[in-house]
This record gives C-alpha cells, sequence and structure tokens, in this order.
C-alpha cells in the first residue's frame, strides 16, 4: 500500500494550479488529502503530479459581504466546526462539520475538496445542496459559477473540466428564521453514511427543501417536498409519509433495494422532525 | 513492602514502554543493507497458473515457485483418523486457491518500488470454479479445491447417540439454523518480518511479530530443511496477536530462503489490505441444531450439525479442524442433559485458511447454544435464564465429567448467573418493557454463559495430533549478581501483561520486590522452548514453570544463607529480598553478591549448581483449567433503521484466582470489544467468485470507542484445585459471549414482533429485513 512515484508541486497562487494542470494532463489537486491519500496508497490512482493547494492564501479566507458569502475552498471542517468561520445557516454549517468522520479527519480535510470528490455520502454535498450552494470554479478564462445541484452529474462526477479549480463555496443566506435539519444514519461513528436526510425550511422567504442520499447514488434533491407529505404541507411535520416519501425516491430515479431506501426515507423524516423540533 | 505478589492489583510495567511510545515493533526496527519485500497476490480465488512471466530487467529481483524449488510446502497435519492434509505452497504452484495467495517476491529497496515491480509482474491464470460457501463445497458436484480428494472435507467427525430416548420424552422440539460471519483478526499492529543470514554463525535469524517464536523456528526448519539450532527466532514487542500472530506464515519462509541466497536482510511489514484480503480469516462457522426438552425446560437432549469453513489450507500449526473439532467437543457449554449428537465437517473452500481468533471455536459454540437456550425459552414461554438455571452444572457436582468428558475443574456456575441477573436487574427490565420507551425504540435483555477450557495440554493435544503438542512448560530463574531476578520463558506476552504478572509470582515465592525482577521472552536464543502463547494459557503454564524454578532457586539461595548464617536451610524465611534465619539475616542482595563475587568466603562443600535454574511444570492434570462467565446485554433497538445501542453490559467472571485483578479486568474489556465486533460489526463477505469484499476498514468495520458500551465486571474467585496458587487462564472470555448476550438481547426486543435473528453480525440490515419478514408472514398468516 505504497502510492506510485509522483512529483509534488506546492503553487501559491491559482493561476500557477491551472498551468500545471494545463501541462499535466495526469495531475490530482492534493486539498486535505483524506479521500486522496488513501486512493494514492492503495493506487486507485496513480497520478504523474500532485499539485498541494492548502498554501494558496486566497483558498483559506471567507469572502463576506452584502452580497455574497463565500467560504474558500482549502477551508477545514474544522475551522467550520470550532465557529473560525462565520456560520451564516444558524449554526447548521457547524452543525453539520462536528459530524464529519473524525476529527482528524475533519482537521484536515477541506470543504472544497469534499465537494470536488463528490461522494454521494459525502455530508457536505447534501448539507450544502440543501441550502442552495454554488461553486465558484477558476478556469484559464477567469471564474465561473455553478449550482451545486447541477454540478454534480453523479457518483464522483461532477462537470468540473480538467483545468479548473474549485475556489470557493458560496452559501445563500437564509432569514433569521431559517430552520434545518440533518439526519446521517451511519453503522458507526465516523463512517461515511448510509443514509443522509436534510432539511431547510425559512418560513420568511418560503424556501423548504428537502435532500436524500445515500450508497453511491447521487442524492436527490426535492426543491417542493409536498409529494411527501400526506396532507401536502410540508410545514405539517406529522403528514410526512414514508410510503409517498419512498415513492418519490424511486420516481427521482434512486434505485437502492428495499432496505437502503427505506433508511433513506427515515433519514429524511428525522431530518424533518429535528427542524420542526421547538 | 506493599504486596506484590499473587493478587496484587499492580501497575503494568510494559505500560511505561508502550504508553511513551518506546516500545520496539518489528517495523521500528532498523537493521543496516535491510530491503524491502512485495508480493505478488492472486487476484482470483481458483484458477490454474498457465504462466507467469517476470519481466527481465527484474531478474535477481524478483522470485517464483520455480525459484524456491528445494523449499518444502506448509503442512499442518492432525491425527484424527480420515483427516486429508494439504500442502500450502509457499508461493502458488501450478494452482492458485484463494485470493491472496502468494505467487511471487519482489524485493527493492524500498517497499514502493518493490510494490512496482509487483504490478509488472504478468500471470495468465486459467480461472477455474471457485467454492465459495462452506455448505456448498459439501455438495456433491461442488467444485474442488483439491483435485486429488475428491471432496471438500478436511475431517468430518461425528459424536453418535441415539436422539429417540430424548425425543420420546421431549415436550419440545425446537429447531434453529446458525451462522457466524467469517470474520479477519485485526491486531493494530499487522504481521511483519525480517530475515538475516549471519554468515559468521551460520544462522538464520528472523524478527517476526509473532506470539509463539519456538514453533516458527520448527515450521521454518521443517519447510526449508535446515537444523533448529541454524534458526533463531525473535519475537520483538507484538502489537496484539489474538490468535493471528500464531500461524507460520507463507511470508516468513519466503522472507528467510530470501535471506539466505540474497545476502542481504529481507523486510515484509504486512498493510491492512493484505491483512483483511490475504490472511486472518477466521469465525465462520454453521450450525443446524435441535433441542429436546421437556416441559419445564430441562434439556434432554441436543442434536447438531457443524460446518466450519476452514479455507482452502491447513494452517500451521493448529491445523484446518481446530475449530470443528472443538465444536463438537465443547459445544454442550455449561449445560448437563443426558443426548447429544454432534455432526462435524471442516469443509475447505477458495478461502484464506481459516485461523485461531481469541475464544477459538467457543465463540461461535456459545451463539449456537445460548441462542438455543432462548429459542427453547421461547417456545415454552418461559424466561430464559429459568431454563439456564435449570440446565447448568450445579456446584456440589464439580468436578464434573460432562457427555463429551471434558472436566470441569472447579465453580459455581448457577451463582455467576444469579448475580448477572440481579446486577442487570432483569425484574427492572420488564417492568420498564411494559411500559415503553419515550423514543420509540423498544429495549431487550440477553443473557448467555459459556465455560473455557484453557492450558489445557498433552492429554488434550497428543489426540488431535497436530504439529504442536504441549508437553511441560520450562522457565528459567537467574538471580544476578546485585541480587536482582531474570526470569526467561519461552511463551510470549503482548498485551496479556506477562512481565508484570510473572514478576508477581516470583515475588510471591522469593520475596525479591517487583522492580527488580525482569521478565525476559521472545528470543529462542535466550529461553527455553516453549509452544507459545495461545489457548490462555501463560498464567497457569508459565506462572506454574516460574514459581517452580523460584521455589527451586529459593531453596539454592537458602542453603548459600544457612552456611553463612550457620543455621540449617529449613530455618530460613525468604521475606521482603531478606534471607531471616534464627540468628541473624542477609539480604538476596548480600547472597548473590557472595555467590558471584566473593566465592572465597563460601565453604567448600556448598552446593555448586549456583543460582540458576531452569525447572518445568504441568498442572496435577493437564485436561485445562475451566473459567466461566455470564454475560448480559441490556439494548435499545430503532426498529425503523435497525440501529442498536448497548445500554449496560454486566460480565461475571469466574477466573480462578486472580494473580493481578487489575491485569484481568483488562483482559476481559479487550474481549469484550472484540466480541461486540463479531456480534455487531465485523463480517468479511465474499461473492460467487470467492472474491472478499471488504479490502479497507471502511468496509471491514470494526467497533471504536463510540460503539463499545461501559462494561460492569464482577468477579468470583473458586481456585483451580490443579493449578499453582488455583489460577485459572482466562485471556479469552470476553470476547465469547458478547455476540450470543447481544443477539439473545435483540430477539428479545423483537419478541413481540415475532423477529428472531440467528446470525451475527446483527446489522441494522438484517434487524430490519427479519422485522419487515415477521410482519409480512403474519399478514400472511392472518
Amino acid at each position: 500500500m505504497k502510492p506510485v512515484a509522483f512529483d509534488y508541486a506546492r503553487p501559491r497562487g491559482i493561476a500557477q494550479v491551472l498551468e500545471l494542470l494545463d501541462a499535466n494532463p495526469a495531475a490530482k489537486i492534493l486539498a486535505g488529502g483524506q479521500t486522496l491519500g488513501p486512493m494514492l496508497n492503495l493506487r486507485l490512482v496513480q497520478p504523474e503530479l500532485l499539485i498541494d493547494i492548502t498554501r494558496i492564501a486566497e483558498l483559506v479566507e471567507v469572502n463576506e459581504n452584502d452580497d455574497i458569502y463565500a467560504i474558500g475552498a482549502c477551508v477545514t471542517h474544522a475551522a467550520i466546526e470550532d465557529g473560525r468561520v462565520r456560520d451564516p445557516a444558524n449554526g447548521f454549517l457547524r452543525r453539520v462539520a462536528s459530524g464529519i468522520a473524525y476529527r482528524a479527519v475533519r482537521t484536515r480535510g477541506t470543504i472544497g475538496g469534499s465537494l470536488s470528490h463528490a461522494d454521494p455520502a459525502a455530508d457536505w454535498l447534501s448539507a450544502l445542496l440543501v441550502l442552495g450552494g454554488e461553486l465558484e470554479i477558476a478556469h484559464a478564462g477567469g471564474m465561473r459559477r455553478a449550482a451545486l445541484h447541477g454540478f454534480v452529474k453523479g457518483a464522483m462526477e461532477t462537470d468540473l473540466g480538467a483545468v479548473e479549480l474549485v475556489t470557493a463555496i458560496h452559501v445563500p443566506r437564509g432569514s433569521r428564521v431559517a430552520r434545518h435539519g440533518f439526519h446521517k444514519i451511519c453503522r458507526k461513528t465516523g463512517e461515511f453514511a448510509e443514509a443522509i436526510g436534510a432539511v431547510t425550511t425559512d418560513t420568511d422567504t418560503g424556501f423548504f427543501r428537502m435532500v436524500a442520499a445515500g450508497g453511491s447514488e447521487q442524492p436527490v434533491l426535492f426543491d417542493d417536498p409536498k409529494p411527501l407529505f400526506k396532507n401536502g404541507d410540508p410545514l405539517d411535520a406529522g403528514s410526512f409519509d414514508m410510503d409517498m416519501a419512498m415513492d418519490a425516491l424511486r420516481e427521482a430515479g434512486m434505485e437502492p433495494d428495499e432496505y437502503e431506501l427505506r433508511i433513506r426515507a427515515v433519514a429524511m423524516s428525522r431530518a424533518l422532525q429535528e427542524a420542526m423540533s421547538p | 513492602m506493599k504486596k506484590q505478589g499473587v493478587g496484587a492489583r499492580l501497575i503494568r510495567k510494559e505500560d511505561d514502554r508502550y504508553m511513551r511510545g518506546r516500545g520496539e515493533f518489528v517495523g521500528d526496527i532498523r537493521l543496516a543493507g535491510m530491503q524491502d519485500a512485495a508480493f505478488v497476490r492472486s487476484p482470483l480465488a481458483h484458477a490454474r497458473i498457465k504462466s507467469i512471466k517476470v519481466p527481465d530487467d527484474l531478474a535477481g529481483c524478483v522470485f517464483t515457485a520455480a525459484d524456491l524449488d528445494e523449499v518444502k510446502p506448509i503442512t499442518a497435519v492432525t491425527a484424527l483418523p480420515g483427516f486429508k492434509p494439504s500442502d500450502q505452497p509457499v508461493l502458488a504452484r501450478g494452482k492458485v486457491r484463494h485470493v491472496g495467495e502468494l505467487v511471487a517476491i519482489c524485493i527493492a529497496p524500498d517497499r514502493a518500488e518493490a510494490e512496482d515491480m509487483a504490478a509488472r509482474v504478468e500471470i495468465d491464470f486459467d480461472a477455474l470454479p471457485a467454492v465459495h460457501d462452506m455448505l456448498m463445497a459439501r455438495e456433491k458436484d461442488s467444485a474442488l479445491v483439491h483435485d486429488h480428494w475428491g471432496d471438500n472435507i478436511f475431517l468430518e467427525t461425528l459424536v453418535d447417540d441415539d436422539m429417540k430416548a430424548a425425543a420420546g420424552e421431549a415436550a419440545v422440539k425446537v429447531t434453529r439454523a446458525f451462522s457466524t460471519a467469517r470474520q479477519c483478526m485485526s491486531p493494530i499492529e499487522g504481521r511483519g518480518a525480517i530475515a538475516h543470514w549471519d554468515g559468521r554463525l551460520e544462522q538464520l535469524t528472523v524478527h517476526s511479530s509473532t506470539q509463539m517464536p519456538h514453533i516458527v523456528r520448527s515450521g521454518l526448519s521443517e519447510c526449508l530443511g535446515i537444523d533448529h539450532g541454524a534458526i533463531r527466532v525473535i519475537a520483538p514487542d507484538v502489537g496484539g496477536g489474538f490468535g493471528y500472530k500464531g500461524i507460520l506464515l507463507p511470508e516468513e519462509v519466503c522472507l528467510a530462503w530470501a535471506a539466505m541466497h540474497l545476502g542481504h536482510l529481507v523486510r515484509w511489514l504486512e498493510d491492512r489490505r493484505e491483512n483483511l484480503t490475504a490472511s486472518a480469516n477466521c469465525r465462520e462457522h454453521h450450525y443446524v441444531v435441535t433441542a429436546y426438552a421437556d416441559k419445564e425446560g430441562k434439556l434432554l437432549g441436543i442434536d447438531a450439525e457443524a460446518t466450519v469453513d476452514s479455507g482452502a489450507y491447513s494452517a500451521y500449526p493448529f491445523s484446518a479442524c481446530l475449530e470443528a473439532a472443538q465444536v463438537a467437543s465443547i459445544l454442550p457449554g455449561v449445560y448437563d442433559f443426558p443426548h447429544y449428537r454432534c455432526h462435524t465437517f471442516s469443509a475447505a473452500t477458495n478461502k484464506a485458511p481459516i485461523l485461531p481468533y481469541r475464544g477459538v471455536a467457543r465463540t461461535g459454540v456459545c451463539f449456537a447454544m445460548e441462542l438455543m437456550i432462548d429459542a427453547v425459552a421461547r417456545e415454552l414461554d418461559m424466561e430464559p435464564t429459568d431454563v439456564r438455571m435449570k440446565n447448568l452444572v450445579r456446584p456440589e457436582q464439580m468436578p464434573f465429567d460432562n457427555i463429551t468428558n471434558k472436566h470441569f475443574d472447579s465453580g459455581d456456575y448457577p451463582e455467576a448467573l444469579r448475580r448477572t441477573v440481579e446486577a442487570i436487574d432483569l425484574t427492572a427490565v420488564r417492568q420498564r418493557q411494559k411500559k415503553g420507551e419515550s423514543d420509540g425504540r423498544v429495549i431487550g435483555v440477553g443473557f448467555a454463559m459459556y465455560c473455557e477450557q484453557a492450558a489445557h495440554g498433552t492429554s488434550v493435544y497428543a489426540g488431535w495430533g497436530i504439529p504442536m503438542v504441549p508437553g511441560h512448560e520450562q522457565a528459567n530463574a537467574r538471580l544476578t549478581p546485585d541480587g536482582g531476578l531474570e526470569i526467561r520463558i519461552g511463551a510470549h506476552s503482548h498485551g496479556q501483561g506477562l512481565e508484570t504478572t510473572l514478576s508477581q509470582v516470583a515475588n510471591e515465592v522469593l520475596g525479591i520486590a517487583h522492580d527488580k525482577i525482569k521478565v525476559v521472552h521472545g528470543d529462542t536464543a535466550f529461553t527455553p522452548y516453549s509452544t507459545g502463547t495461545w489457548g490462555s494459557r501463560c498464567m497457569v503454564m508459565s506462572g506454574g514453570a516460574v514459581a517452580e524454578a523460584c521455589d527451586q532457586l529459593a531453596e539454592r539461595a537458602r542453603g548459600i544463607a544457612a552456611k553463612m548464617l550457620q543455621c540449617k536451610p529449613t530455618d530460613i524465611t525468604l521475606k521482603d529480598n531478606r534471607a531471616i534465619g534464627p540468628s541473624g539475616e542477609l539480604t538476596i542482595e548480600e547472597i548473590a553478591y557472595i555467590w558471584y563475587r566473593r566465592p572465597q568466603d563460601l565453604p567448600p562443600d556448598v552446593n555448586p549448581s549456583g543460582l540458576e535454574v531452569t525447572a518445568g511444570y504441568k498442572p496435577e492434570r493437564d485436561s485445562g483449567t475451566f473459567s466461566y462467565a455470564a454475560h448480559a446485554a441490556l439494548l435499545a433497538v430503532d426498529t425503523l433503521t435497525g440501529e442498536v445501542e448497548i445500554l449496560d453490559y454486566v460480565i461475571v467472571e469466574d477466573g480462578g484466582v486472580l494473580v493481578n485483578p487489575m491485569i484481568v479486568d483488562g483482559q476481559i474489556f479487550g474481549g469484550a470489544a472484540q466480541g461486540v465486533g463479531t456480534a455487531l460489526y465485523e463480517e468479511m463477505r465474499f461473492d460467487a467468485d470467492a472474491q472478499p469484499l471488504a479490502s479497507t476498514l471502511s468496509d471491514y468495520l470494526l467497533p471504536g470507542p463510540a460503539e463499545i458500551p461501559s462494561i460492569r465486571v464482577f468477579h468470583m474467585e473458586t481456585p483451580s484445585p490443579y493449578t499453582r496458587f488455583g489460577v485459572k487462564g482466562i485471556g479469552e472470555g470476553g470476547a465469547i459471549a458478547p455476540p450470543a448476550a447481544i443477539t439473545n438481547a435483540i430477539n428479545d426486543a423483537l419478541k413481540p414482533m415475532g423477529a428472531e435473528l440467528t446470525m451475527s453480525p446483527v446489522t441494522p440490515r438484517r434487524i430490519v429485513e427479519a422485522i419487515v419478514a415477521a410482519r409480512s408472514e403474519k399478514e400472511t398468516a392472518a
């Protein structure tokens, strides 16, 4: 379990990263390395060059003004968990961060790395999908913005180009009354989720979204979750219906077995209870 | 001096280096000129090797079976009638029989380069149908793991009885099928070895992460065809053994061969993927059990068929049949009943060889028997603890020869159960169950009991006839010129705390202070022969040997003191580092000083044997000590997700006289943690091609600190009548009962729903599926 031989570069700026990517089709970006590290050791990835982006100052900043709230791609889960980065979602980001794997992983793992890797069982993907997060992506011609929903094409599959780099995550600001719920079902502390349910509701803006994730399938986003409720009212948590939710997940294209589908519906139901509980 | 002998709760001496990160494991050893090995392993479970192509530029760095022509395969036979031996080639020859089997060894200045080489070796295979399931392996039309056998059965055994007698009187007959998953032993440190040929000494030195250095030496000698005297095996600090380090590995033989042929040192450190996919397999059993009982819950007979998935080869030295052979003899557990029939099969499959893991066979047996007791209770609508109480061997029957002629040496089994019932507060649990839980979960309580034969010796192993039959155990005790004591043992300590407990034994006999005693182990050059550390034997066997050696040493010290104090040796008492006579005293230090440094002060008729003794020991009866325990689990089940939370866990344990109760508690906690793993998490699944489906610890789940409950341990202390100090072996017990206790608790919780689990691990998926199946069964019935 040792990696193949590779070169290593630690550029100081985003432009250099793009140049290196352009020159080396077999290059890999190294952020926290919490997924890439084991994959290198298992030789599941065999890059010729690793580009370490953790020393690029602007990637660990938070960019905040009246219009945007953007977390740098190399901000670690631990920085969010510890409140070193302000949480625009009433504590939701902190809570999600605190449940990612183990503290050791959170100390190095980064939010941008997690989203670029797009493991469907990863916490950030569901959490930011439900919030309506967007990515800021650098490319040779400048910057582009992409909604996370749509950016992820499948399990560990995104529309990130070969010479592109996720630089920041834009988190929409909810109103003060926005409420969130996040429920993860996993076999043991620190493991990847078997099922995730995420809920966000903002009665000021009428924003109500739910996400279900699990296994190796792309998470499903319900931006209109009415069909999951017996009386069609998402604010009436008691009318959330497991069977309807399972049907809706199937309709949305999820094809796991009965058990996996069931626990995804349970995770949604518990996230909902959490969001609605006083 | 504070008590430091038998019974003292001393802090472990060895922890000072372990806790400060100063231990020295194989991976810490740096020797000049050392190169690293990586192995080319079979990606297929069953295939013929058509050709192996090694790139020309790798000649001299990569070796295959063709190069190791003179090396003999690893062969672990048993004397049990009908046993079919298997030859385990150290590098595959002609055919591969499990995923991960070694095909070539690649040697380079570092491991990464060795892995680069391994990736360039091309093997052309003809895939064969793989035998992936032990029950299918038994079928007539199954593919054959060993072509010349004609079937896939290493060994079939039958303990026969006429079950009609039991059936005739029985009010109930209950049949269940049980299975336990294949597991992988997961010591924090994997296997590893460094081999070195010393030209001057004409000696092969192998540093190996092993719990049985003398047995590894015998195995290397047999495979390499060189004298024992030309081999030295050193086991440095070892980071957990559990049985996995009690096996001669083909990797060790390959390394030894390479060191002898290449003129430099060769090292291999097992990585976690190798550990999981290629080697550390254990535990996979299948049972069909029928119990007959009267209407009061008294067992009238047990009729069982047990199959063990032994994997492809018979591992050295414990063989492919240790598990199944033990199953037949220990299935009756702690119970006394009149009729017993047990038919066992050790089935060969295309999986890595099955190896003994802490609790060997007992964990599976306890699962089958203790779930069976609960099934009988369910059938009779009785409290499971009442059924147990009706059938336990009673204290007045001790010592007791059970139905399979196991000789239970001592104990009070019903009392252990009573104390467990009280500690878990069964009455309160039943009331709480009636009330229900506010969070919607359901709670359940489950019990399990076992007794554990330990330190069993010649009389037991001679019958099995495996390559290793334990006889008398030796220890060496030597007073040093400054009055310290060196103890040398051939067993190995890797978590058991023997450096501490054997010092306590020596202190008990000689009165020498704990911190002046050094226990030396883990080197065939310095220690007496021993079969090593296995079978919870060391406290009984090495402890007994140390006591014997110290007795003899005390005699010699008394002899010298008597000369100096001008009294009879029998007038001398050894206490607190002193030899006290009627009219004066000497310190042990003074005695040693006189013997070694001032022999001119000794009279000419002094005993010339000196202050060093090697002595041997065997208990009065070597059929084994029987420690035992009752476990109880209280847990909550989330019926929607299948998640289980252990709310309370109680163990009432009797390990005879405890040399160091704190160390025993640690052993029990560690074992129970592994038992929780077996119960709820650990499972190596295989697909129909016998491909292992987990290769990292994110696929093969081990319980972590958050998954292990707070365990409450209570001790009883019934001395063994046969051993020095009345000690019993106790190291494995913690791992035996948790799967049964936890599963019984889950079944208790699910009882109102009519769901019952019979396979470990009990995963959330299996729980939900059992609930759904029970529901649809009910609906169909309605």
